[in-house]
């Protein structure tokens, strides 16, 4: 083991693990007041659900030796998951990095079916969505499984997580159907600057994200690293002249968008390609996310916070992107067809579209499976409430005018036993 | 007795409140709110989505006023809250029945005038 692997290991989990609550306030933001805290505990959740889910056999299914499918029940219970090495970090460590994706993955879905979930119904598809879906396309890309020994580069998840993520919030959107209030009246977000704070702890988490996927502190994680600011940074000047265009104004709802939109695109790709490669990827990315935003709001697909755009196109954009641009050059492996090797284009197409099948089938069942126990959607009258009361009981904004206090049972005990309970010792002396 | 309402720009407030403060009228009462009066409507783009926002940010000020004080009231709101622009807002003067003040009962005339005359003058 090396200790400055472990050492930037550690950093990275605790980086990504703060990209779930960072897209709780991405997407916190752009919802209705209304649901401003359903949203937000839409992601925050996952930190638990998904996270004990992924300990106990999420991790054994994604990375335990099995099949070309799926993994096994070896690490079930976390056992063997101990101190040893797992390439130069301790396994456990190994675990819980890989944990925080699962995370997030998950959460990234909720984009597309905020302010009509009911919240129970929710948490159970995200705890299963992250075993089944998740875990056994981890296991394809990382833990061993067919995409992996195609030769199929994902650096950090441009597959495993965004195009996954993005095809299961087409299949949710659609399944849920849209908000009762959509296209009918003018939804817009409630706190932009929300947003922009969620871009930034999102662009600042994913340093961990992409660099710690080298799974040391090596030379390829520094490469990864620098990838991560550049990518973002191009998209974000693209999409800047794109809205200016558009519209005359630069909007920071652009801004967050675009940010987002690089470092998804840049994620399978990392630690493939070139500096100057990755400028121009990002760049590149910007056009079908920015033009699928745009046309779908015109459409009845009520992805509302256009997690297809987003992380569907911009994943698949990178995905094969990295088959364009990787060039051994830097990572000492692989060309893509740039560098002469057309076949990596073809191997980037068949892993996605593997994934995207997956996800859409896995997606749709757990879905379903889920709304025979209960109704995934809350009645409309409470859509138009918001969720926040209907389903948490509390307000974001809450000014507590108008709120009268209802007394705990206590009170309506006898006066002097109630007395001589809540009495404090010292008063008695 | 009169209601003096003034719907004004929020960001003429300061000079509104300063001018009524010179011409030494005290009790005041100020709200946010939004309308429309004949502003073009500005268009705001999230993402796909555009809107058309017709409601403007106000401030509606609400001043009970002695008679002999309607007139010096109206002219500073008019002098201080004017841009000459559309969308500067309307004063509204109202007939008032009748007021009280609630710290010491006081009525009509008694509960309009400023706190330090009606201590001198007691």
């Amino acid at each position: 083991m090396n200790a400055a692997d472990i050492a930037w290991m550690l950093t990275s989990t605790a980086l990504v693990l703060l990209m779930t609550p960072a897209l709780g306030f991405f997407y916190g933001g752009l919802v209705r007041s209304k649901n401003a805290l359903n949203t937000l505990m839409m992601s925050i959740s996952a930190l638990g659900f998904v996270g004990v889910a992924w300990a106990l056999l999420g991790y054994s299914l994604a990375f335990g030796t099995g099949n070309a499918a799926l993994g096994d029940l070896r690490f079930f219970g976390l056992a063997g998951v101990g101190l040893e090495a797992q390439g130069t970090i301790p396994h456990v460590l190994f675990m819980a990095y890989q944990g925080t994706f699962a995370i997030i993955t998950a959460a990234l879905i909720s984009g597309a079916i905020v302010e009509r979930m009911r919240f129970g119904p929710y948490l159970a598809f995200l705890t299963l969505w992250a075993l089944f879906v998740y875990a056994p396309v981890a296991h394809w890309v990382w833990g061993g499984g067919f995409i992996q020994r195609m030769g199929a580069l994902d650096f950090a998840g441009g597959t495993v997580v965004h195009v996954n993520a993005g095809v299961a919030a087409l299949v949710a959107a659609l399944v849920l159907g849209p908000r009762k209030d959509y296209g009918r009246q003018a939804i817009i977000p409630h706190n932009v600057a929300f947003t922009v704070l969620g871009a930034g702890l999102l662009w600042f988490g994913w340093f961990g994200f992409n660099a710690g996927s080298a799974l040391g502190a090596s030379p390829s994680a520094a490469l990864a690293f620098v990838n991560t600011m550049l990518a973002p940074a191009a998209t974000l000047v693209v999409w800047t002249m794109l809205d200016l265009k558009r519209t005359g104004k630069a909007t920071a709802v652009g801004a967050a968008t675009g940010i987002v939109v690089g470092l998804v695109a840049i994620t399978p790709a990392a630690g493939f390609v070139s500096p100057l490669g990755s400028l121009a990827l990002g760049a590149l990315a910007t056009f079908p996310s920015y033009y699928a935003l745009l046309w779908r709001a015109r459409t009845r697909l009520d992805d509302s916070l256009d997690v297809v755009a987003a992380h569907g196109l911009g994943g698949t954009v990178g995905a094969l992107l990295t088959g364009v641009l990787a060039t051994k050059a830097w990572n000492g492996a692989t060309d893509g067809l740039l560098y002469g090797n057309p076949r990596q284009l073809l191997i980037q197409t068949a892993a996605v579209l593997a994934a995207m099948a997956f996800s859409a089938a896995g997606t749709y069942l757990i879905l379903k499976v889920v709304g025979l126990f209960a109704p995934l959607r809350v009645p409309s009258r409470e859509e138009g409430l918001g969720l926040d009361v209907s389903q948490h009981g509390e307000e974001a904004y809450a000014r507590g005018e108008g709120a009268i206090l209802v007394l705990p049972e206590v009170a309506a005990m006898p006066a002097a036993a109630a007395v001589g309970q809540f009495e404090p010792e010292g008063g008695r002396a | 007795m009169k209601l003096v309402v003034a719907i004004v720009r929020p960001e003429k407030l300061s000079d509104v409140l300063e001018a009524l403060y010179r011409t030494e009228v005290r009790g005041l009462t100020i709200s946010r709110v939004q309308g429309h009066g004949g502003e073009t409507e500005h268009v705001e783009n999230y993402r796909g989505t555009t809107v058309k926002v017709d409601l403007s940010e106000k401030v509606r000020v609400e001043i009970g006023v002695s008679d002999h004080f309607v007139e010096p009231t109206v002219k500073a709101i008019l002098a201080a809250g004017r841009t000459g622009e559309v969308g500067d807002g309307k004063i509204f003067v109202l007939p008032m029945e009748t007021v009280y003040r609630i710290r010491t009962g006081e009525k009509d005339q008694a509960a309009v005038t400023p706190v330090e005359e009606a201590a001198t003058a007691g």
